[in-house]
């Protein structure tokens, strides 16, 4: 099967107009003879259930949690890129456009990405105009800050907040849809299965969270907008609840999975206190705009601050290594994210790490106060300072902050081409859940552009004609194929429900997370990844003999909840491992030891790798097929990145 | 540390319930409020007991599902903070520590320890929005907003809809949410079109939820994670009655001379 | 009419009309207060009793009291429907105390308005309705001489069973007959437990207009940044303290005074 992306011919820079011109549209009057399933109500969900509803097709929408308000992209802290170029200082589109390029190491297609910066400034009219309260400046128009490397301000951002805001944004836009009649949410439901018939998606299995019934339900497509994988690494800073079933039954369903090996690994996270840890807490690159990196210069140091026989004050200046601004003294402590945590993890492998675990490097806001003074720290940093005193028991005014890299987002994603579509013909991924825009890295304040824009501004158009092709014949839910794919449900979950083993589902989300950091994280080798294939191997097999899971399905029960994601991940586990293995070359997110450059860096393998993996599903138990789609750049020259 | 903790227990909504005791055993001060109940379930779970129920997500106190009335506090002792954010070094040794469900007519228990806030987003979906659709919107910079409105506006918007404030409120009132949400859209020039419907929708499903009247005792204020100010209800006060005594809402019959 | 209606059954139109009822309590306890002040003067009762009288047979005042027993009727009403509505939205109670942080007064204006009632009815009985329908009250004849304003007072017993009051000058003399409350007063509060009566109730009277007094104001909506300190002040420093203070210092004064007699 070949990949099409279906990107369009022409000049970047009118790819998307033309695409948006010659497009299917769907008669007025035919809109509501059409039924749309939109799973997942984050910015990507809230936003295309919000805009699809508006056009007048019937929506049903999906969440696991007990409200849409809930989903996880509320949680971003640092803000929204948008080549508005309201500060004046060069941006553009294209530079957008390039940066994103770029920072995903040039694992990302142009059309995709061109698209991207260019709606981004519909973005910031669009949640104006819903009232989403972003910062301002005295003169009463939008503030702007620099974020996560970039060399302009274009970040948008509502305190340390953006995420929720802009969330809360789409959450009312869908919520006037739901009062109008036109989306019909469905809360405490949990998507389990794609309905394919001919190939095509027409619907989905979910189980109700508070009855455990099974239902049904039917559509003339479905979206995925479901999120990332990261809590594949049991410990992330992604939600507890967030996971990857709802793509990973797209894909046994036969959406291919591409890049699965790409994640992000956070710089600025608290570090991991015990073992007890269930999740880990970022704090908002903003940080690092005023805080300065460091780790001790010796081992011996380091051990003094471990055993707590120093504090971090006492060191004295000599003694600390500004490893960043040492190594990268045009960029400093604003590297991208990639760079930043590898430097982090190579400081605690060389014994230089601090805090009790010897996994953290210090953040230090001393300069800054100095400079600035602890008031002005305080009105930029304060919430981000109270949330990291109020886990540590630590005062970041006092002593440096101690930092740890954490898994924060995953650009791997099901594949779609340019129209959002996955391979199979009415199945969407958008936001997170696909792989598009982010290529091997993501840049700060992009994952919230790309959830938006997917949402409020690609699959309002790309869907019509999708729609228009199959035309608004209703979608027969008594087809055998709804039955089948329920049964198949009920089956896995009686299979779940029948394990009374002896080790607790938490365990083995656990011992999974341990496997992937120590040999899928922030650098693999190709001996890691052989073992830690086997050791995947050898746990699932582990859980589908000796896990327990409490209780029956007709009830609230997390326990079986749990365990079916957790099944879900073992999978997912294997596939992110051989991804890794398969891609020898390091790129972004992805850092493969025998790839980098004399000084460390890593080294892309253009000739080899420039393209995209795509995965596709071919029974339990048996390696997965590759499909390849090669990454053509005609607008932009590939270069080693360099932050130097 | 060891603890003991008096847990609510019920199967289901339509299920009595009552307090059971368990020990939580070698808890470690570092360790969140949920990451002891974490430790609970597991050890529970390896007797093949039914672990405690509760609800939870982010872990990072923002996307308001975790709730637990602690001690007779929503969210436990400390100010400004969700029951996710709260460590076990607030406690001490041997200490007995009660917890309850948000207990609410709006809110029916789930089960143990969760409850139904759907009440909370059919206020919102009753108005709490600004009836634009997606495209055809102006320039985000084309009405300046002063600073101080736009950050009055994203304090009432920091709301995160835990509900911490009905739990509170001796009265079960829910005005502190519906009041966070009708404040921010009222101060920004943006919600000015539908201001005065706006308040009387979300008033009135508020009233059919079955929440309780406000007092104006401040437990609300006091008890809210994101410190949403009284302020708010007071705008939202000043804004329902200006809409119901004052506003004109409809047009004027000019359908011409009479019947 | 209907909307009208709709918008005093709704929760904030209830609210409104406990604040609005309440502020009006708030007015007229200070021209009580104020016209009670009479009773520190060392007049044999003259200033009080011809206030009294004057408060009954003024008719634009008598028209505000009878607006001022609905007043007190519809608060109470309000206040009981408005407290049965919030037990119903609570219908299981939490198993521990709550902990959370409001003033003790807030969370108990019930029991102190209930006090206050209960006081009203006491006091009302005592003073207004004797006063105004019965006979138990007797007469005083104050005589005054306009030039050298020297006074004397004299019990009256009137012949007419319906008479109230009369001013009439002969010579230089100007003579009022009036009931006389002011003996009324002075016999009540000699007595130590109807004095505890009193300062019970103004003590609840205090806790109650501390939170009520803003409160008021809280669910009208004014409040602002600059003004509602200002509000705050007044609802603790005259409303809650100087107000009942003033109040039960006349039972306890009188009662002080019938002892040391």
């Amino acid at each position: 099967m070949s990949l099409d992306a279906k990107i369009p011919q022409g000049p970047l820079a009118e790819k998307w107009s033309k695409h948006k011109f010659n497009l299917k549209l769907v008669n007025p009057a035919n809109k509501r003879k059409y039924d749309v399933i939109v799973v997942g109500t984050g910015l990507a969900g809230a936003s295309a259930a919000a805009s699809l509803a508006e056009l007048g097709y019937n929506v049903k929408a999906f969440c696991f949690q007990d409200s849409p308000r809930r989903a996880h992209s509320i949680a971003a802290q640092g803000g929204i890129n948008a080549a508005k170029n309201y500060q004046n200082d060069g941006d553009s589109v294209y530079r957008l456009f390039y940066d994103t390029i770029k920072g995903g190491d040039y694992r990302a297609r142009e059309g995709n990405v061109y698209r991207l910066a260019e709606v981004s400034v519909n973005i910031i009219d669009q949640c104006v105009a819903q009232g989403v309260p972003f910062a301002r400046e005295y003169g009463g128009l939008l503030d702007n800050r620099s974020f996560g490397g970039s060399q302009v301000s274009r970040t948008f951002y509502a305190r340390g907040q953006t995420g929720q805001q802009l969330l809360l944004g789409a959450y009312s836009a869908l919520n006037r849809q739901i009062h109008k009649g036109k989306v019909k949410m469905y809360t405490r439901s949990e998507m389990l299965d794609v309905v394919t018939i001919d190939g095509h998606a027409k619907g989905i299995i979910t189980r109700n969270l508070v009855t455990g019934e099974i239902d049904t339900h039917s559509g003339h497509a479905v979206l995925l907008c479901t999120g990332g994988y990261g809590n594949v690494f049991y410990l992330s800073t992604n939600a507890i609840g967030s996971n990857v079933t709802a793509a990973w039954r797209a894909h046994k369903r036969g959406a291919f999975f591409a890049n699965p090996c790409y994640t992000q690994i956070h710089p600025t996270c608290i570090p991991v206190s015990g073992d007890h840890q269930s999740k880990l807490t970022l704090m908002s690159e903003s940080l690092r705009n005023d805080g300065r990196v460091w780790a001790p210069k010796t081992v011996e140091v380091a051990a003094k601050l471990r055993k707590k026989e120093l504090t971090a004050d006492q060191v004295k200046e000599e003694d600390r290594d500004y490893f960043l601004e040492r190594k990268y003294p045009s960029f400093g402590n604003l590297v991208p994210r990639d760079v930043a945590s590898r430097n982090a993890k190579e400081m605690a492998d060389e014994g230089r790490g601090v805090g009790t675990s010897g996994f953290a490097v210090f953040l230090d806001f001393a300069d800054a106060i100095k400079r600035l003074g602890q008031e002005a720290v305080a009105a930029k940093y304060g919430n981000l300072f109270d949330m990291y005193y109020q886990i540590t028991n630590e005062d970041p005014y006092k002593q440096p902050m101690r930092i740890y890299p954490a898994v924060h987002y995953t650009m791997g994603g099901l594949w779609v081409d340019y129209n959002l579509s996955t391979n199979v013909p009415g199945l969407y991924a958008l936001g997170e859940c696909n792989f598009s825009d982010h290529g091997a890295n993501r840049l700060g304040a992009s994952a919230l552009m790309q959830g938006l824009s997917d949402g409020y501004f690609v699959i309002p158009y790309t869907l019509g004609d999708y729609l228009a092709t199959i035309g608004p014949k209703p979608v027969d839910a008594n087809h055998p194929a709804f039955a089948q794919t329920k049964k198949d449900v009920t089956d896995r979950i009686a299979k779940l429900l029948a394990l009374k083993g002896t080790k607790t589902v938490n365990e083995y989300h656990r011992d999974l997370g341990h496997i992937m950091w120590e040999y899928c994280g922030m650098a693999r080798t190709e001996e890691g990844l052989t073992k830690a294939k086997g050791m995947i191997q050898a746990l699932r097999a582990d859980f589908w003999k000796n896990a327990i899971v409490i209780g029956a399905n007709e009830e609230v029960n997390a326990s079986l909840e749990r365990a079916g994601r957790v099944a879900d991940f073992l999978e997912l586990g294997e596939l992110m491992v051989d991804d890794a293995q398969m891609r020898k070359e390091s790129c972004g997110g992805h850092f493969r030891l025998e790839s980098q450059t004399e000084e460390g860096e890593a080294l892309r393998n253009d000739d080899v790798f420039a393209f995209v993996g795509a995965w596709e599903y071919k029974g339990d138990n048996q390696p997965e097929e590759l499909h390849k789609e090669t990454l053509e750049f005609e607008f932009v020259h590939l270069t080693q990145r360099s932050y130097k | 540390m060891n603890l003991t903790l008096k847990v609510w227990r019920q199967k289901d909504a339509n299920s009595s319930g009552k307090m059971v005791s368990y020990k939580a055993e070698n808890i470690s001060p570092d360790m969140s409020f949920l990451e002891m109940l974490d430790v609970v379930n597991e050890s529970l779970i390896h007797k093949g007991d039914e672990p405690i129920h509760f609800d939870h997500d982010c872990r990072e106190g923002i996307c308001g599902m975790c709730s637990l009335y602690i001690n007779g506090r929503p969210h436990g002792p400390k100010r400004a903070i969700t029951t996710c954010q709260l460590h076990m070094r607030s406690f001490h040794d041997g200490e007995t520590i009660t917890i309850e469900p948000w207990r609410a007519a709006a809110f029916p228990v789930i089960k143990d320890l969760a409850v139904d806030r759907s009440a909370f987003d059919r206020i919102q979906q009753a108005g709490g929005y600004v009836s634009v659709n997606t495209g055809g919107v102006p320039d985000a910079n084309i009405i300046p907003i002063p600073k101080v409105i736009a950050d009055e506006a994203f304090n009432s918007a920091t709301c995160i809809g835990c509900g911490a404030c009905v739990a509170a409120c001796k009265n079960a009132s829910a005005m502190l949410f519906v009041s966070a949400k009708v404040s921010q859209l009222g101060m920004l020039p943006q919600g000015q079109p539908e201001r005065w419907s706006r308040v009387q929708s979300m008033v009135a499903q508020m009233d059919e939820e079955g929440f309780g009247n406000c007092t104006n005792t401040g437990a609300c204020e006091a008890e809210c994670p994101k410190e949403i100010t009284l302020t708010n209800i007071s705008r939202m006060n000043n804004d329902f009655f200006s809409a119901k005594l004052f506003r004109e809402e409809k047009v004027h019959d000019h359908s011409g001379g009479g019947e | 009419m209907s909307e009208i209606k709709q918008t005093f059954n709704s929760s904030l139109g209830k609210k409104l009309i406990m604040a609005l009822t309440g502020l009006f309590l708030c007015t007229f306890i200070i021209v009580h207060l104020g016209g009670n002040l009479f009773l520190f003067k060392d007049d044999q009762g003259y200033g009080f009793n011809v206030y009294a009288n004057f408060l009954t047979h003024f008719p634009p005042i008598e028209v505000i009291a009878y607006l001022l027993y609905l007043a007190i009727i519809v608060h109470a009403f309000y206040a009981l429907i408005l407290t049965l509505s919030n037990k119903k939205s609570r219908p299981v109670a939490y198993a521990s105390q709550s902990k959370s942080p409001a003033s003790w007064s807030s969370k108990n204006m019930g029991l102190l308005g209930s006090i206050l009632l209960l006081f009203i009815v006491i006091h009302m009985g005592d003073f207004w309705y004797k006063y105004k329908f019965t006979d138990t009250v007797g007469f005083k004849e104050y005589r005054t001489n306009v030039l050298t304003n020297q006074r004397t007072v004299a019990d009256f017993k009137p012949v007419d069973p319906t008479f109230e009051h009369s001013v009439t000058t002969v010579n230089d003399e100007e003579i009022v007959r009036v009931k006389d409350l002011h003996a009324k007063v002075a016999t009540t509060f000699s007595c130590w437990w109807y004095v505890l009566i009193y300062v019970i109730a103004m003590v609840s009277l205090s806790f109650h207009l501390v939170h009520g007094f803003q409160s008021a104001f809280q669910t009208l909506g004014w409040t602002h940044r600059k003004y509602t300190p200002v509000v705050k002040f007044i609802g603790t420093w005259f409303f809650a303290v100087i107000i009942p203070l003033g109040f039960a210092l006349m039972p306890v004064v009188y009662f002080f005074q019938s002892i040391s007699k």
